[in-house]
């Protein structure tokens, strides 16, 4: 599992390599949570679209983010291109609480980034 | 046309985390012989990882066991089980509706059997408190 970090505007992009599972899920939840404190961020975005394989660990990953995020009164929105992962996450409910988009740069824009 | 022999193999490893890759990666490699596409080894994989998951956290929690894993051959059918001797779930039908988790403040989605049964064909569970758990899970690959 790898993690890349930046900021663009108050939005976060966190973009994952690897696979995502309940081992991995832990490193990945303290990087976040350090990083949206760190960098004052608002709104966040996980590009999944280098993960090769996530399961509902992952899931529980994002909605407790997105709890966090919410809670200061931002977005959050994900891209992935995965039909597997698209299959997972719609399949969990995570569609009605975070959009799905094909770039980082569309995602950014629609949570209001730059 | 189709001459897969039949097969099986087991599994005992240790009710660590990072054991959870090594199993869905081996229950894969062993699945590849019957030529899956890649998102009916997706489908298995994640499945697996599901299941063994739930055994190291939920089973064993904070203490360390062994989790087995059985898997057998048949046609293009892969059947999969997999078991701990950990704690056993109280109430299984709860247990099995798509978001319920015993245990919310780990960040846990509730979605792990959901995902079994969707996933593969078949899901069975059993469980008897105290004494541990077992999900057989079955999956028909496409000739
Ligand atoms: N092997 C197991 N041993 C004991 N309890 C289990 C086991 N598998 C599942 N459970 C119980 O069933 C619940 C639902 O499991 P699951 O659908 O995978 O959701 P999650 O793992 O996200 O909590 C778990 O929270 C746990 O309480
Ligand atoms: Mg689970």
């Amino acid at each position: 599992m790898d993690i890349k970090l930046q900021m663009k505007g108050r939005t976060l992009i966190a973009a994952l390599s690897g696979e995502l599972d309940h081992h991995s899920a832990k490193t990945v939840k303290d990087m976040l949570e350090t990083a949206i404190v760190n960098k004052s961020a608002q709104n966040m975005v996980f590009d999944l679209t280098n993960l090769t394989f996530m399961d509902s660990s992952g899931i529980g990953l994002m909605i407790g983010r997105y709890k966090l995020i919410t809670s200061i009164g931002g977005k959050v929105c994900i891209v992935s291109k995965s039909k597997t992962l698209n299959r997972l996450i719609s399949m969990s409910g995570v569609t009605k609480l975070m959009d799905i988009y094909q770039s980082t740069d569309d995602a950014v824009k629609s949570v209001g980034g730059m | 046309m189709n001459n897969t022999k039949d097969n099986e193999m087991t599994l005992i490893f240790k009710s660590k985390s990072a054991n959870e890759s090594f199993a869905r990666a081996t229950v894969g490699a062993f699945a590849s012989q019957l030529d899956p596409t890649l998102d009916e080894l997706a489908d298995i994989k994640t499945a697996v990882s599901e299941a063994v998951t739930n055994a190291i956290i939920h089973g064993y929690n904070n203490t360390t066991g062994d989790v087995h894993i059985h898997c057998e051959i048949k046609d293009r059918t892969i059947y999969i089980e997999i078991s701990d001797k950990g704690c056993g779930i109280k109430n299984l039908a709860q247990a099995m509706q798509p978001l319920y988790s015993g245990c919310p403040e780990m960040e846990r989605s509730g979605m792990g059997f959901t995902v079994m049964e969707t996933f593969m064909d078949s899901l069975d569970v059993s469980s008897t408190l105290d004494k541990g758990t077992t999900v057989r899970m079955s999956k028909t690959l496409r000739a």
